[in-house]
């Protein structure tokens, strides 16, 4: 297994999802001997977890069962130990198309935070690509690097313990893309124009507040960067039920034939209207959004670094 | 720190790199025997050469800068506009997709020319169209002077009465005839307006930039993206593309795990512009099976990326119609379904030179329409080989070109056919890595059918136009079973315009982009009926109290 790669079996040291159900699910590092515990009882790595395919399901001692999943970015980012806020997959997919990432891409990246971001570039511009990230707080630098070993992808990102807005990404025009989730991106926007290639290439900023975003434009701008743009991008999700609704008792007519279909003495009609089930109810299979849903995780700007 | 970033072989290479098995033979557990080995399945260490290998020429030591002076690099391969490349034409936030050709007029919004000029300059560059309609590269003029204008308060006072410009339509003309500029031309519109002076400094911006939108043309020759070619096909040809919407697409790509070295099952009906993004995201690693209904898949927008060969060499196709077959174990390479010359390249068919294939592309051009320029149609191809025939030239050649040409039809049907027995291997090995469906049918049996050929633990994901198709399909997955984290999502794209006092959402957003739904495949194990409806439960809604907080997470 790998994070960059397809593997059939679970290996001793892979980093594995145990999914239990409907959204819940946890990240388990393999070990010869260890036990991980559920609320389904016991799993014992060395006879439930190492060997088996991935994708399998695991009975646990008390009975219940698991399904052991292969680790994607997307699913490491709904289970990742949290240091800061993170990016999500919505956010994450419409950074790596809009930065054009694909392999080979280099990329430079700060801040690296909890390593949400991290981990799908890192996918991304595999086999011979690179990240380069950034971070100003060490130990969340030094985790990240511990994770990146850990999950066997140590040499396709470098990790740095600097403050971008002084010192830059550490590298000069060598970026296909540059991104930037830092509370003050228009003082890095110089840094992240020396660290593009000198053809050109493309940037994102990541901001959840209006006026982070208007000071980061206008810098944009006056460093000669084209194409600005700021959008948006919201997740909405259905659940998938089927609905009862009842029908009204609109009471009977009285001899008259000119009642509406809801006449209860003309089932058989409604029975094919409505799908009906039962007397006096109809069903039908519906999308229904949750009660909330995200409203705002940040606005993206992107822009283009171009010769002209 | 060292680092051993393996670099992309030279391109000979390429045709002899069969499958490298290692990695994937480790087979301890349980389970078939899975070895990648029916054609090449490129695994990384044999990466592709070419063009569009990312960043190439840029294995950087991890630190350190490179030296000034990369300009030299130039050389380096797709950088510059060649001809014979599909570029994009762009014009503030309207694409289209061209052949770069010498001597081809060329249509973009509203005005012609020819792309001769283009050739040789790197890409980005901003040009502007000449009298005569040649591009000349336009420099980044400084932006007149911000000296403080007269300027109004607010717009109590301005009546809209049609008659503050006092430049007719015809002034105008006149001016464009002479061939001033059209920056000369926004600042005489300026001049001649009554009420310019009466405007706010805001309103007076907004007036200058519109002018400008309007009188000075200036097109920037991009290359092409997924996220351009996404972004103008939603804009120019939705209909083609099933209404994808391009974050739609790019959430596809995502969840599905698209990555250099997969194996991909890709149904898609999208002009090839799924495919093509795919195939970017990929890198020319892994390899992907293209299933199509009909004589052929239409591979249109593929085109337009401009991969090098050596990515096509891992693109297989498969009929929908030989799917049941493969399925339940049927299958036969006898009867190939009627296989027209839809996939063979142009050169190859035409019997006439490439000037007739330019013909045609300048007759379907002045249709003004994107995908014709692009699309190489088999009609259109008959039609060039029926004029071809009538030629005086041609035939005397006929006879002699005949007997050849049935030799050559042969070999061709052979090569299809062996191409096929593979592809329906590679199916039957049931280990790919992924599926992305995208297309215009109902997807409820094209993921039923299609899920068989998927490994467990691997994401899938389905687009549809509408909702309710959808529905549909997460119930029939629920009640096979051997799915887990279904989710019918779709996303919302707002653009904002951010300006100093004045940033706000724009007026208009899309009202739709399509729906996804998504998943993992896991093991579909035997299990007697009592345990199976336990398991449907427990994958089935939760209750209400566990909902509330799972929704509440991302």
């Amino acid at each position: 297994m790998s994070f960059v790669e397809y593997g059939d079996t679970i290996k001793d040291g892979d980093t594995a999802i145990v999914f239990l159900g409907h959204e819940s699910m946890f990240p388990v590092k393999v070990q010869h001997g260890s036990k991980t515990q559920t609320k389904y009882g016991v799993i014992r790595h060395s006879t439930d977890l190492i060997g088996k395919r991935y994708g399998s399901k695991v009975t646990c001692s008390k009975g219940g069962w698991v399904f052991i999943l292969h680790p994607t970015p997307e699913l490491w980012t709904m289970n990742l130990p949290h240091r800061t806020q993170i990016l999500y997959s919505t956010d994450i997919s419409l950074i790596t198309m809009m930065l054009e990432l694909k392999p080979g891409s280099i990329v430079c990246e700060s801040g690296t935070g909890s390593g949400s971001l991290s981990h799908a570039i890192i996918r991304t511009v595999a086999p011979t690509g690179h990240l380069y990230t950034v971070e100003f707080h060490q130990q969340r630098a030094e985790k990240a690097k511990e994770e990146f070993q850990e999950h066997k992808v140590e040499h396709l990102v470098t990790v740095k313990n600097q403050d971008v807005c002084k010192n830059g990404f550490g590298v000069s025009n060598v970026a296909d893309a540059v991104f930037l989730d830092i509370p003050s991106p228009w003082e890095a926007i110089g840094h992240a124009q020396s660290a593009l290639k000198i053809e050109g290439g493309r940037i994102c900023s990541f901001s959840p507040c209006i006026e982070q975003v208007q000071r980061t434009c206008l810098a944009m701008e006056e460093h000669g960067f084209t194409e600005i743009n700021t959008l948006e991008i919201l997740l909405r999700v259905y659940n998938v039920r089927t609905i009862s609704l009842q029908i009204p008792d609109l009471g009977k007519a009285a001899e008259d034939n000119s009642s509406t279909g809801f006449d209860s003495t003309n089932q058989s009609n409604q029975g094919s209207l409505y799908g009906i089930l039962q007397q006096g109810t109809a069903q039908f299979k519906s999308g229904v959004p949750l009660k909330e849903m995200v409203g705002h995780t940040g606005y993206l700007t992107f822009a283009t670094k171009s010769l002209f | 720190m060292s680092r051993d970033i393996p670099s992309p072989p030279p391109a000979e290479r390429n045709n002899a790199a069969p499958a490298h098995p290692a990695a994937a033979n480790e087979n301890v557990g349980p389970g078939s025997q899975r070895v990648r080995s029916a054609g090449p399945h490129r695994k990384w260490q044999e990466g592709p050469a070419g063009r569009q290998a990312g960043g190439t020429g840029n294995r950087q030591r991890p630190s350190g800068g490179r030296a000034r002076g990369a300009m030299e690099e130039s050389a380096k391969p797709g950088l510059r506009i060649c001809e014979g490349d599909c570029a994009v034409l762009k014009r503030d936030e309207v694409f289209k997709a061209v052949l770069v050709l010498r001597r081809r007029k060329v249509i973009f919004e509203k005005q012609w020319f020819y792309l001769d000029n283009a050739i040789g300059h790197i890409y980005g560059t901003t040009f502007e169209v000449s009298s005569g309609g040649s591009l000349q590269p336009k420099k980044k003029m400084e932006e007149t002077t911000t000296e403080t204008k007269e300027a109004g308060t607010d717009n109590r006072n301005i009546v809209d009465d049609g008659k503050s410009q006092k430049l007719t339509h015809d002034d105008i003309k006149a001016l464009k005839d002479k061939g001033i500029k059209g920056q000369e031309i926004v600042q005489q519109l300026i001049e001649n307006s009554t009420t310019f002076r009466g405007k706010t400094e805001f309103a007076q911006d907004k007036y200058i930039k519109k002018k400008k939108k309007k009188y000075e043309a200036v097109i920037t020759i991009v290359k092409p993206s997924t996220r351009i070619l996404s972004t103008m096909y939603y804009a120019r040809e939705p209909g083609k593309i099933n209404h994808l919407r391009y974050d739609t697409l790019a959430q596809m790509l995502t969840l599905g795990n698209i990555r250099a070295g997969n194996k991909m099952i890709v149904m898609e009906t999208c002009a090839g512009l799924v495919l093509g993004a795919i195939m970017e995201r990929m890198g020319g690693y892994g390899s992907i099976i293209q299933m199509y209904p009909g004589g052929g898949p239409v591979r249109a927008a593929t085109s337009c990326f401009g991969f090098p060969e050596s990515f096509f060499n891992t693109l297989y196709e498969f009929p929908l119609s030989k799917v049941d077959n493969l399925v339940s174990g049927t299958f036969s390479s006898e009867t190939l379904p009627s296989e027209p010359e839809y996939n063979v390249p142009v050169e190859e068919e035409s019997n006439g030179s490439l000037d007739e294939k330019q013909t045609l592309i300048q007759e379907t051009e002045e249709e003004s329409s994107t995908e014709a320029v692009m699309e190489s149609n088999e009609t259109e191809e008959q039609e060039t080989m029926d004029l071809a025939a009538e030629d005086t030239d041609y035939k005397e050649s006929k006879e002699k070109g005949n007997k050849e040409n049935i030799r050559e039809k042969q070999r061709k049907q052979q090569e299809r056919r062996r191409k096929l027995v593979e592809t329906a291997a590679l199916l039957e090995e049931k280990n790919a890595d992924g599926l992305i469906v995208a297309s215009r049918f109902h997807p409820t049996p094209l993921l039923l059918s299609l899920l068989e050929f998927v490994a467990p633990s691997r994401p899938f994901v389905v687009y549809c136009q509408y909702k309710e198709p959808l529905l549909e399909c997460y119930t029939k997955l629920r009640e096979k079973g051997g799915v887990i984290n279904l989710k019918l999502s779709e996303t919302w794209l707002r653009n904002y315009q951010v300006l100093p006092d004045r940033s706000h959402p724009k007026l208009m957003m899309s009202g739709g982009g399509g729906y996804l739904l998504s998943g993992i495949t896991v093991t579909v194990e035997k299990v007697q009926s009592d345990a199976s409806s336990l398991e449907a439960q427990k994958i089935e809604e939760p209750t209400s109290k566990k909902r509330k907080l799972q929704e509440l997470h991302c």
